[in-house]
């Protein structure tokens, strides 16, 4: 089954309790693709008991990425976590792990 | 006037390595040298060490940095720019005088102050996270306002070589060389917005350069031992083209450029800093050579009325303890340890956390369909109100040697001191920049 990681390469940020997701397409043909198929419902279900509210979607053509805003998705924010990657780092990885099929 | 200036950026953070921004500085050519060193959290610690001793709460590695950079400075005629003052920028400027004059070199800092609003904090303003009044978190230690480029012109105006200030907005530290060398004012938002899309690329340093992108086989890195921290050749109208000194390590790719401009970037569409509301939607990245990447098309709108706060205060204390168990039936025999720990330590911590570190540490569960690991880390994390309380914790798990499941090994245990951040705003009229000039010179002393 395709994932997202074949398709795409992806960042992530993060304010407060807010991960920032860039995700950005290899090839710039695929962009479309990933506007259809990474869906906020897609990654709200992909990312289900880690992102705990809204998510927000950007779409930037102009780059061939798409800009996701987590809110609530990082144990109620950075500098007060208890969790190993207090920063969400890693959920860069998470994200690319979505099948796209 | 200048037609182009070049900026660099020198590190990412405080912790950020040292030998990269004296390579940038040696072979850089550059006209500016921008060092970003404050997290989120850097300046409320640093307001702590500065409770425990008045001439410190600058950054810890301060000294390095302008040891190694100030000779080069002197020969190579560039500007520094940078945050490390923290919470102390007087005493930053103090202590860079003193370097200068171990060093016998000449230098000129500029201290930048009035970020630190602690006095003029209204407690019952909300936090913008939570909407909670401030007067909800705390002890509070530390109010600093995100203070813009403009805070920074009378500094560059005096002639310093060494601009040093507390909490300023990252890419205001790169705009305010811009507005000095081609005159900008707040009402060239669409320059400014291109200035601050070139600072939020090189803030970061190394991330630009393929630090914080490289994935082996997918988007290969090489010479990362030797990252090289880029630059940016700037034009007046905001229009640049990033870089980096060739044989240094990594690479400036339109893929690692975009990677960064989209980098904790909240809303695309309106990035706010002090200085602008840029947008970054229409933003084109080309590559015009190897390493070589144009910037063009962020666009502006007018600044935020009021600026950003960042508080910070004391949130306890957090216990932590590992064990790691290895083999055929490691998550099992760590899943049992886990058990055995919420049973011991079951309401004695205002909030506890167990992870399995090699399986759902990061993401509280696999995201993929793998086999089991070979080997797994138990991890246990607790909140308390005491350094002692929270000492139990890792104490409680190094007790799982003799009293845990079979084969636990490698405990390690730990105890930190939390500082929390919320934000909330200020109006501008509340927040008043002042500038201090400290200088001296090897010849002044002889005569």
């Amino acid at each position: 089954m395709p994932k997202l990681y074949d398709l795409a390469h992806c960042r992530a940020g993060d304010k407060g309790d807010t991960s920032i997701l860039s995700l950005v397409a290899y090839r710039a043909g695929d962009y479309p693709l990933l506007v259809e198929r990474v869906t906020i419902k897609a990654v709200a279900q992909h990312l289900s008991g880690i992102v705990k509210g809204d998510i927000r979607r950007f779409e930037l053509p102009q780059l061939g990425a798409l800009q996701f805003v987590c809110h609530h998705a990082l144990n109620g924010g950075v500098t007060t976590s208890l969790a190993l990657d207090a920063h969400g780092k890693s959920l860069s990885s998470a994200l690319l792990e979505m099948d796209v099929s | 006037m200048r037609t182009t200036l070049r900026l660099g950026g020198g590190a990412g953070f405080a912790g950020d390595r040292l030998d990269a921004p004296v390579h940038l500085a040696e072979h850089g050519a550059l006209d500016y040298l921008v060092l970003e060193c404050l997290a989120e959290r850097t300046i409320a610690l640093a307001q702590l060490r500065k409770r425990n001793d008045l001439a410190a709460g600058f950054d810890a590695r301060l000294t390095e940095r302008v040891e190694s950079l100030l000779p080069i400075l002197a020969r190579r005629r560039f500007r520094l720019v940078s945050n490390f003052g923290a919470a102390n920028p007087l005493g930053a400027a103090e202590a860079i005088v003193a370097i200068a004059k171990r060093l016998d070199l000449p230098v000129k800092v500029a201290a930048v102050t009035g970020d630190d609003v602690l006095d003029a904090l209204d407690l019952d303003a909300p936090a913008m996270e939570t909407g909670l009044p401030l007067s909800h978190y705390g002890p509070i230690v530390s109010a600093n306002a995100y203070l813009g480029a403009e805070a920074l012109l009378p500094a560059l105006a005096s002639g310093a070589d060494i601009v040093v200030t507390g909490r300023v907005a990252d890419p205001s530290l790169f705009v305010a060389p811009l507005m000095h060398e081609f005159g900008w004012t707040a009402e060239d938002v669409d320059r400014l917005a291109r200035g601050t899309a070139v600072g939020h690329l090189l803030e970061c340093a190394g991330q630009l350069c393929g630090g914080y992108f490289a994935d082996p086989g997918r988007k290969d890195i090489s010479g990362m031992a030797n990252l090289g921290f880029p630059f940016a050749d700037v034009n007046a109208d905001g229009d640049a083209t990033l870089g980096k000194v060739a044989g240094t390590g990594g690479r400036i790719t339109v893929a690692t450029a975009t990677e960064q401009l989209l980098y904790e970037v909240i809303d695309p569409h309106g990035y706010l800093t002090p200085d602008v509301t840029a947008d970054f939607s229409a933003v084109t990245l080309t590559e015009t050579g190897r390493d070589r990447i144009a910037v063009r098309g962020a666009r502006g709108r007018a600044r935020p009325a009021q600026l950003k706060v960042s508080v910070g205060y004391l949130a306890g204390y957090v216990g932590e303890g590992e064990i790691g168990y290895a083999g055929v039936n490691a998550v099992a025999r760590a899943r049992l340890a886990a058990d055995i720990l919420r049973e011991r330590l079951d309401g004695r911590f205002a909030e506890l956390r167990i992870d399995l570190i090699g399986s759902t540490s990061l993401h509280g569960r696999a995201l993929d369909d793998l086999e089991r690991p070979y080997e797994v880390r138990l991890r246990v994390a607790g909140r308390a109100t005491s350094r002692a309380e929270a000492a139990i914790v890792g104490d409680e798990v190094e007790a799982l040697y003799t009293n845990g499941p079979a084969g636990g090994g490698g405990t390690r245990k730990l105890v930190t001191e939390q500082v929390g951040i919320v934000s909330t705003l200020i109006d501008r009229s509340r927040v008043k920049p002042g500038v201090t000039v400290r200088e001296w010179s090897p010849h002044a002393e002889v005569v």
